[in-house]
């Protein structure tokens, strides 16, 4: 696979913040956009698992509980 | 924790102290502090409105985690000060729930520095139950807790924290390592425990034996419970024992209640017909001494309890009638991988596997998982008639 974790963790970075406010995404929502946008040759469920653990310990994403958890940006951030 | 104390008075909660049995309020009472003053206080509140005042989830957690804190917040903090913010901490219990007492004293020292210092041994998951944290205690909580080799349990849509049954460690019945099994899955899905990625929860649970002490046929979306294939182990010098001894009647008290009443007892020798045997245990526990398991032990895998939360309550059904369970588990992750992937990726938000094979059907969930179906997955004929042959087979057959 020539996309990379970073390239991911970039890319549902910008779709979070792109939908903040408006649609709530959970990491499957996320890991189906990701393999939209890169091509299932490209881009697999293990690379997106790698790359949400990437926004998750770097801090530029949390989780949230409302009736299911979500990813979303940290407050300060939003 | 030093905050301004305000005594309540709790008129309904105090009755709640008399009688004999054990009373959470006394317990509350016992910590002495101003959470939980305001803890009783709210709890009278509601019971006189008949209401809660809890609101619940949110934000909360710690770094890197999505799971193990459940954010609990009062709808009445100015009343309420100390428990504005009452989060729950769910701590990964060791398995089998074998402590130190060390350990339990590192555990309440830790969470009586930082948070109300109750707790709930253990929550119907498991987990041991730390009640009742800041916000700003969450993440020294969960630093010295990290230090002293705990780690935290899951919550939301996450793998819950597996649980076992005390299994080979106490319990002559276990079929298998039931704490082996269940440390074993735990670390190997580290990442779906503390990063929730499925449309719920998803508890898998580990008894040794059909008496299923974790209750894992009620409550886990994956159940392991210990099964032999062979015949049940009989010492007839035994049996002649509990005959003699006048206390237990063999045709009454064990026959009988055969639920396919494949024991026959002619009043020297007891017979058991093991092929119609369903591993009930009722015989093994009314007859210890003299009966047992049989020596090619394993498991059988059963999918999709649930309690009744959001729809009603689901026991589950044989999924896998017998699997050797040996490390590394091989097969079954395979198998959990092939659920996991089909029921994260189809599934309905807060919809549990049970609900999800319901919705699809346990052929069509068959099919997708690549998993033959067996006469063991029915639990009558034509009760429920979730697999259709088709006339080729029904032909070949």
């Amino acid at each position: 696979m020539s996309v990379s974790v970073d390239q991911v963790a970039e890319a549902m970075f910008q779709l979070v913040t792109e939908t903040h406010g408006k649609k709530s995404l959970k990491a499957m929502d996320l890991t189906k956009a990701m393999i939209e946008k890169f091509g299932a040759a490209e881009c697999d469920k293990e690379l997106c698992k790698h790359a949400i653990r990437q926004l998750m310990d770097s801090g530029r994403c949390i989780y949230s509980y409302l009736g299911g958890s979500y990813i979303t940006l940290p407050p300060d951030k939003a | 924790m030093s905050e301004e104390r305000k005594k309540r008075e709790t008129p309904l909660l105090d009755e709640l102290e008399s009688g004999p049995w054990p009373s959470f309020v006394k317990e509350i009472k016992k910590s002495d502090t101003a959470m939980a003053d305001d803890l009783l206080g709210v709890l009278e509140r509601s019971y006189e409105e008949k209401i809660g005042h809890w609101k619940h989830g949110g934000l909360v957690g710690v770094m890197g985690y999505g799971g193990g804190v459940i954010g609990r917040y009062s709808d009445v903090p100015q009343e309420f000060p100390a428990v504005a913010e009452f989060h729950t901490m769910r701590i990964n219990q060791p398995a089998g729930w074998f402590y130190t007492s060390k350990a339990l004293r590192t555990i309440t020292d830790i969470w009586e520095r930082h948070g109300s210092g109750l707790t709930n041994m253990h929550g119907s998951t498991g987990d041991i139950v730390l009640l009742g944290c800041k916000t700003q205690e969450l993440e020294p909580v969960f630093a010295e807790l990290t230090a002293a080799g705990f780690d935290l349990g899951g919550s939301g849509s996450d793998m819950r924290t597996p649980s076992c049954c005390v299994g080979q460690a106490r319990c002559e019945w276990a079929c298998y390592d039931t704490m082996g099994a269940c440390y074993d899955f735990t670390q190997t899905y580290q990442d779906e425990l503390h990063r929730p990625a499925f449309p719920y929860k998803y508890k898998l649970k580990f008894s040794g034996c059909p008496n299923d002490c974790v209750a894992s046929v009620a409550r886990s979306d994956m159940s392991f419970i210990g099964v032999w294939r062979d015949d049940i182990k009989v010492d007839a010098e035994q049996v002649k024992a509990y005959a003699a001894g006048g206390k237990l009647d063999i045709q009454k008290d064990v026959c009988d209640r055969c639920p396919t009443g494949c024991m026959r007892w002619d009043g020297a020798t007891l017979a058991i017909d093991n092929a119609n045997c369903v591993k009930c245990m009722h015989c093994i526990n009314a007859m210890p001494k003299a009966l047992a398991p049989g020596d090619d032990r394993g498991a059988a895998i059963l999918i999709g309890a649930k309690a009744p939360i959001v729809g009603g309550a689901l026991l589950a059904s044989v999924f896998v009638p017998f699997i050797k369970m040996e490390p590394p588990y091989e097969d079954i992750k395979e198998l959990l991988s092939r659920i996991w992937d089909l029921w994260a990726e189809h599934g309905k938000n807060r919809e549990r596997v049970g609900e999800f094979i319901q919705r699809v059907g346990l052929g069509n969930f068959l099919e997708q998982i690549g998993l033959d179906p067996v006469p063991e997955m029915i639990t009558a004929p034509r009760a429920n008639p979730y697999i259709f042959y088709q006339d080729t087979v029904e032909e070949e057959a």
